[in-house]
């Protein structure tokens, strides 16, 4: 059984990224939607939370925010809202870190 | 796969209701079930047929209701949630001595059951919110 | 309705009364109730808050909804976890919280403690066994 861990805040806005990404078990994946991408960038010091992490970022909601794909945390894989879907469809249930 | 969405934000004060419904069209373009959508919190002013947004934006309301029409979506809002935020159709106007109705196409409103139902009945459940 | 039962785990991380979400969540536990599923409740970061003892609500108008989680043994609710990390950061102890039981049928009605103390860890583990995750 995996689960799908939505994240949907900025880690520099809350503890949610920091809660999902340290409860995660093997397995598991973590996307993050909305202000939550601002996680996956590189040279942020929240990046490091994904270490270890299967990471994917939803691609409409990096480009609204001005983000490059170059500028993500090695290893995180950018999806469309029906990469979304086969996310959820992939994993057993979706945790919805709110 | 059959889903269960449940929005817990209203419109444009949060995207929750943006990613919910982008998601419901990509999952309903894939060829899966929505079994219900489910508007809780204040996420029940999804379903308000008041709602002027500016022209050169998104129209999230009419967005929804055009979704349910088109594939003959449930879209449930709370009645506990809209009776506390003013979401009126015309059960409810009558029950609770309103003197107006302002829900959108496309909605109804109805119990918490029915988001358990959506739980017990689906693959999935999926919620935005903040 | 359909098969076997699932198991729901509640999850509540949000504090009571500076918004709605601690209160409307247990408005769908009540009514969840009645479905006859495995129902759990889990209470981790600001959501530990929501069990403190001692609210009284009069200075700011609300309702206070505290005595509601007492009642929940009898709506068959006997897991509730408690985050110890959760507790810790905050400075609290499981003497702060409500003491929350259910009374077991099978044990001559033995009133026994619902809440469950578990660390992030064992909270992950119990997240993992679930059928449908709900968060609010």
């Amino acid at each position: 059984m995996s689960m799908l861990h939505l994240v949907n805040k900025s880690p520099y806005e809350n503890g949610n990224l920091n809660r999902a990404s340290s409860i995660m078990n093997a397995g598991d994946v973590l996307l993050l939607i909305e202000d939550a991408v601002y996680g996956a960038v590189k040279a942020g010091k929240a990046s490091a939370m994904l270490d270890g992490c299967t990471v994917s970022v939803l691609g409409p909601d990096l480009a609204a925010r001005g983000i490059s794909e170059d500028k993500l945390a090695d290893g995180v894989n950018v999806v469309d809202y029906a990469g979304f879907v086969e996310l959820v469809e992939a994993n057993d249930k979706v945790q919805s870190w709110l | 796969m059959k889903l269960t969405i449940q929005v817990n934000e209203g419109p444009y004060q949060h995207q929750s209701s943006d990613s919910a419904y982008f998601f419901a069209k990509a999952a309903l373009e894939k060829g899966h079930e929505i079994f219900r959508v489910f508007f809780y919190h204040d996420g029940v002013n999804n379903g308000t047929r008041l709602t002027t947004p500016p022209q050169d934006d998104r129209n999230i309301v009419a967005r929804w209701s055009e979704l349910a029409q088109a594939h003959d979506l449930d879209m449930v809002l709370c009645v506990a949630a809209a009776q506390r935020r003013g979401i009126v159709d015309d059960g409810e106007a009558e029950r609770n001595g309103k003197d107006a109705t302002n829900i959108a196409p496309g909605f109804r409103i109805s119990g918490l059951g029915q988001l358990v139902e959506g739980a017990i009945q689906s693959d999935r459940l999926v919620v935005f919110g903040d | 309705m359909s098969g076997a039962t699932k198991k729901f785990l509640f999850i509540n991380r949000k504090a009571p009364y500076g918004t709605i979400y601690a209160w409307e969540s247990l408005e769908v536990v009540l009514i969840g109730a009645a479905f006859e599923q495995d129902v759990s409740l889990a209470f981790m970061d600001d959501g530990v808050y929501e069990l403190v003892k001692g609210q009284d609500t009069a200075g700011i108008g609300m309702k206070n909804f505290s005595p509601t989680y007492s009642a929940l043994g009898d709506y068959e609710i006997t897991k509730i976890y408690v985050e110890k990390e959760s507790l810790e950061e905050r400075g609290l102890t499981l003497e702060d919280l409500q003491h929350l039981v259910w009374e077991d049928e099978d044990d001559d009605w033995a009133e026994r403690d619902s809440i469950h103390l578990v660390s992030r860890a064992e909270l992950g583990t119990v997240m993992a066994e679930q059928d449908v995750l709900f968060n609010f």
